[in-house]
């Protein structure tokens, strides 16, 4: 499932972009989203990974309330990320904050990221999500006076940030809650793409007229998704958070039940 | 305009490049990235000849000197640098999202790899040796052998062309709430 998250993309994130490159009029745009397509073929072919930062792992886990499992999740996701930097192979990424040091198979305090949710039954669907820090270091909580407007401050932050996020972006929007849950929302909603609102679609069409084009270069596709999750927040409050992720929207997932398990 | 260029690069063959043209680039690169461009700076030189060469912003993820995949990081955490980089004679950069103009000062053009295309751009590129090892994978100066390594656009050439801040001031007209 490792291998298959750092060497394909979803169908429709393929498609997503080739449908923006048959209405993309910038020449520089339209060159780099055809080198993109092929890169991303190229590595599919070859079962390589699509780009050399094979991110951090995170993890969504949808486990079964049924389920009573008498080993560590977390250590057994760990050992299986062990073996994906070894075997996929993955670039090892983890370092210690402070001294930088690496430890040299991606796996480290707090890491591999787990995102847990209960649901019914007793099956257990785990999606792998590798989030690279090209995108991830131009992500922000705003936490914004409750008469200012979410929209304008996400519009001026994706014009300030996107050029170093590897766009054609997609944008996980996190707009209430607290400092902490509204980034969390954020992160959730990238695993929750593609957003189909009218709310969202006129966010994603407002990012687009701005120009920003793959790379940073223009064009009119800089961001090809946008998906808005929200929460209650305090009447003081109105905490904002961007998520960005670029092109190479990752992800695979499994499925385990009772007669083993199949991946997606 | 499409070019086919040679490294080491003459002052005359970035000379000829203009913002928006198309570079395939053979010969060797260095990668370089955060640690080796502070190393530069702690210690005022790296291991590698820097006059007229090329620098790639990338962290590859090479096993066994096989190429695996090395698309470009984003140059702009190494754009604090880049006077340095051309003092010492570096004539191209190559990275994703640029730096700003006035660093490469006209001489030095910054190229832009499509970001991402880690498993395309190992198929262009090959390991000669590895410089400063000891800073690990994805921060060692990799010395690569390039072959027509592109499309890479001239996103800022020598003569004040930058696609960026072109990109930069067109976004900041559009946000004008007056428009």
């Amino acid at each position: 499932m490792l291998r298959q998250s750092e060497t394909s993309l979803p169908a429709w994130v393929i498609s997503t972009i080739e449908d923006a490159l048959k209405s993309e009029s910038n020449p520089v745009a339209r060159s780099h989203m055809r080198f993109i397509l092929d890169n991303i073929a190229m590595a599919a072919t070859k079962s390589l990974p699509i780009c050399q930062d094979t991110g951090l792992l995170i993890f969504h886990l949808e486990m079964g309330r049924d389920l009573h499992p008498r080993f560590d999740i977390r250590d057994a996701i760990a050992e299986g990320v062990r073996t994906a930097t070894r075997e996929v192979p993955l670039r090892p990424n983890a370092v210690d904050p402070m001294t930088r040091k690496n430890t040299g198979d991606n796996t480290g305090p707090g890491m591999p990221d787990l995102i847990s949710d209960s649901v019914d039954g007793g099956c257990l669907k785990i999606t792998a999500f590798p989030k690279g820090a090209g995108s991830e270091n131009m992500s922000l909580v705003g936490m914004l006076n409750p008469a200012d407007d979410p929209f304008d401050f996400i519009i001026r932050t994706v014009a300030e940030r996107a050029s170093n996020a590897c766009p054609p972006l997609f944008l996980g929007i996190g707009i209430g809650g607290t400092f902490d849950l509204a980034a969390r929302m954020a992160k959730r909603a990238l695993l929750n793409m593609p957003g189909t609102t009218d709310e969202e679609l006129d966010l994603l069409r407002r990012i687009n007229s701005l120009g920003i084009g793959p790379m940073g270069l223009g064009g009119d596709t800089t961001a090809l998704g946008v998906k808005i999750e929200k929460a209650a927040c305090h009447t003081a409050s109105l905490p904002v958070a961007i998520n960005f992720q670029c092109w190479a929207n990752r992800r695979a997932s499994a499925l385990v039940t009772e007669d083993g398990w199949s991946t997606d | 305009m499409e070019h086919r260029l040679r490294t080491p690069l003459l002052a005359e063959d970035i000379h000829k490049l203009r913002a928006g043209d198309t570079v395939y680039l053979s010969g060797t690169i260095y990668t370089a990235r955060d640690k080796a461009h502070a190393k530069l700076r702690s210690c005022g030189c790296l291991p590698v000849d820097l006059s007229g060469a090329t620098l790639y912003h990338c962290g590859p993820l090479i096993i066994d000197d096989i190429v695996i995949s090395a698309g470009p990081t984003t140059s702009g955490r190494m754009a604090r640098y880049s006077e340095e980089v051309v003092s010492h004679g570096v004539r191209a950069i190559i990275g994703k999202g640029g730096v700003p103009g006035e660093g490469l000062q006209g001489k030095c053009v910054y190229l832009a790899y499509p970001g991402g295309c880690g498993a395309a751009a190992a198929g262009q590129l090959r390991v000669l040796q590895v410089h400063l090892p000891e800073l690990g994978m994805a921060e060692a100066m990799w010395e690569l052998e390039a072959t027509d390594l592109g499309p890479m656009i001239v996103a800022i050439d020598c003569h004040g062309g930058d696609l960026y801040r072109d990109v930069k001031k067109s976004v900041q007209e559009r946000l004008k709430p007056d428009r």
